[in-house]
């Protein structure tokens, strides 16, 4: 019997599409936390933060709450798309992206406050408006860390298993992902099974972590 | 021309005690510097009008615009301040090209006049050989001209130099020197330029402003201020080393004479205008304006003093004697030659080199 590769290349496909989304929100804030003072910055910080230490139950629940069948974000969704949100493959996609947001917001903000206040402040001198500023100084000086941060939060949404189980649920062929197919193969004593995706996402994370700190090892500006 | 008048506290936190700036001053096109030691507020000086720092008080004028003004809460974004900011330790973009630095900087300008400004900047700051070179492989000498050309790229009001020749060899520091003097003539514009060096200052400044403690301790042109240090602190800051506290004694405006008594001695000065007789001064004097001799059993004459020679130490165009009493001499280096044999010293004052403060 060959192995059902579904699940990974379902965790595969969730954990890019995961990063893509928390690569646009996450720069963003970050950027924002990193240059702009208001009242509140503490607060906004430590609520990024949660999704890192919230047991996934509580995080799940709250994905429920907010775009359950019932909720008005759950009705918007399902007014366009025609079915639920909830106990999709697209729903792993919301989980996942909800712990790679902390990791990508956190380092790429120690890196954008470290690596180019001084050349930022020139940029802004000559006239250059923020935006300019953030795509030819900001994120180029920046990029080894970003993109480190970037293949870090790649990792972390390949991994989830909590928040996906909750909220995506552990439909096989559908929205079960390489950890919940773990989880579900284990239940069934299906062993071999477990091992083989067991083995192939540590090696694919083992590579994923590996390359991230090699880039994040590198000197930034070279 | 530009007005500023400055006020802002920086809360004393765990690693810094508070500062505190409060200065105001005019500067017209020419080059007005601001000289003082690190912590002194230059930095902060120039973030305020470049706009990267919101005072408390006061109000930043540029001609006619009003930059910064507390009480109708005005605040321009630095982008709009169309000032030319040279920072502190470098700020060329490192991704980037000579030729993209420059560009980037005349972002603005419509496509054609953009190139053409920029071959024109390159050829004006020699940098044409270096178009295509990234900034950490050029020289010191070549990026501090790359700096002020992209800082003067946009036509700015005003420029802003924020120890710009700090870490420069000599020949490089000569060179940028005149390349400064040939921008003043040039642009026309208020030149300000913060600096730890006083050679600097009167190599280029028309105008200096001498800061301690966030605040203009004297301002004028740098040799009045040399001839005429406003306090002993301001003296400190020129490097005079010979201060010491006196007493007058006499004054006589009809001979324009005065004596004043300093450790034990008596010195004979011109008429100091403006003090009374028993004023407890600082006396002043620079270690270039005194004079040695050899005792050789002689009794002191007038104004000279018998002092001990403690130190000699070699200066590049001199030789510096330290005498008992913290008296220091500056001599010629043929001068000490023909002294260094005396045994015993007499420390001659001047009366025209004598200042009270």
């Amino acid at each position: 019997m060959t192995a059902n590769w579904f699940p990974l290349w379902l965790s595969l496909r969730v954990a890019v599409l995961a990063t893509l989304i928390s690569a646009a929100f996450g720069l963003w804030l970050a950027w924002v936390l990193a240059n702009r003072e208001f009242r509140g910055k503490d607060l906004v910080d430590a609520v990024v933060t949660l999704p890192l230490v919230l047991p996934p139950t509580v995080l799940g629940y709250y994905l429920l709450v907010v775009i359950g069948v019932s909720s008005p974000l759950g009705h918007i969704y399902e007014s366009l798309f025609g079915t639920p949100l909830v106990f999709t493959w697209q729903a792993a996609v919301v989980a996942s992206t909800l712990h790679a947001i902390p990791l990508l917001t956190k380092s790429s903000r120690a890196a954008f406050e470290t690596t180019s206040r001084n050349y930022e402040k020139a940029a802004r001198a000559v006239g250059a408006s923020d935006w300019r500023v953030f795509w030819r100084v900001t994120l180029p000086l920046s990029r080894r860390a970003v993109a480190a941060a970037s293949l870090t939060a790649f990792a972390r949404a390949l991994g989830d298993f909590g928040v996906t189980l909750m909220i995506a649920g552990n439909l096989p062929g559908k929205t079960q992902t390489a950890a919940v197919g773990i989880y579900d193969a284990v239940q069934r004593g299906d062993t071999r099974a477990a091992r083989v995706l067991v083995l192939a996402l540590s090696v694919v994370t083992l590579g994923i972590v590996y390359a991230a700190n090699r880039l994040g090892s590198r000197p930034v500006a070279e | 021309m530009i007005e500023a008048r400055i006020g802002k506290r920086i809360a004393p936190s765990l690693d810094s005690a508070g500062f505190s700036l409060d200065i105001e001053f005019q500067a017209l096109p020419g080059v007005t510097a601001l000289f003082g030691a690190l912590g002194c507020g230059k930095t902060l000086t120039f973030d305020a009008i470049a706009g990267f720092a919101r005072p408390d008080t006061g109000r930043i004028m540029l001609d006619d615009r009003i930059l910064f003004d507390a009480a109708s809460n005005v605040h321009v974004t630095p982008q709009k301040r169309n000032c030319g900011y040279v920072l502190q330790h470098d700020g060329l973009f490192p991704n980037m090209t000579l030729r993209e630095n420059l560009l980037f900087a005349a972002d603005r300008l419509p496509r054609l006049e953009r190139h053409r400004r920029v071959s024109e900047t390159l050829e004006r700051f020699q940098l044409t050989e270096a178009v295509g070179r990234r900034p950490q492989d050029l020289s010191y000498g070549e990026k501090v001209r790359c700096l002020l050309a992209r800082a003067l790229m946009s036509a700015p009001q005003v420029l802003l130099l924020d120890e710009p020749s700090d870490g420069l060899d000599a020949p490089s520091r000569t060179e940028f020197h005149r390349l400064l003097r040939a921008v003043r003539g040039d642009f026309r514009i208020p030149i300000l330029l913060a600096t730890d060096d006083l050679e600097e200052c009167f190599q280029l400044a028309d105008e200096m402003l001498v800061l301690r403690d966030g605040r203009i301790a004297q301002s004028g042109r740098p040799l009045e201020i040399l001839e005429g240090p406003a306090s002993v602190e301001v003296a400190r800051l020129l490097g005079i080393s010979n201060l010491f506290q006196a007493e007058i004694t006499a004054l006589d405006p009809g001979r324009n004479t005065s004596r004043l008594r300093f450790q034990e001695h008596e010195l004979t000065g011109t008429y100091f205008p403006g003090h009374l007789l028993g004023d407890r001064v600082w006396l002043c004097v620079r270690a270039g304006d005194l004079r040695v001799a050899g005792r050789n059993g002689a009794r002191a004459e007038t104004n000279q003093v018998p002092a001990k020679l403690l130190c000699v130490s070699e200066m590049p165009q001199a030789v510096r004697l330290e005498f008992s009493g913290d008296i220091s001499v500056e001599l010629a280096r043929n001068e000490f030659e023909r002294q260094k044999d005396n045994k015993d010293w007499l420390v001659e004052f001047p009366p025209a080199a004598l200042r009270v403060l």
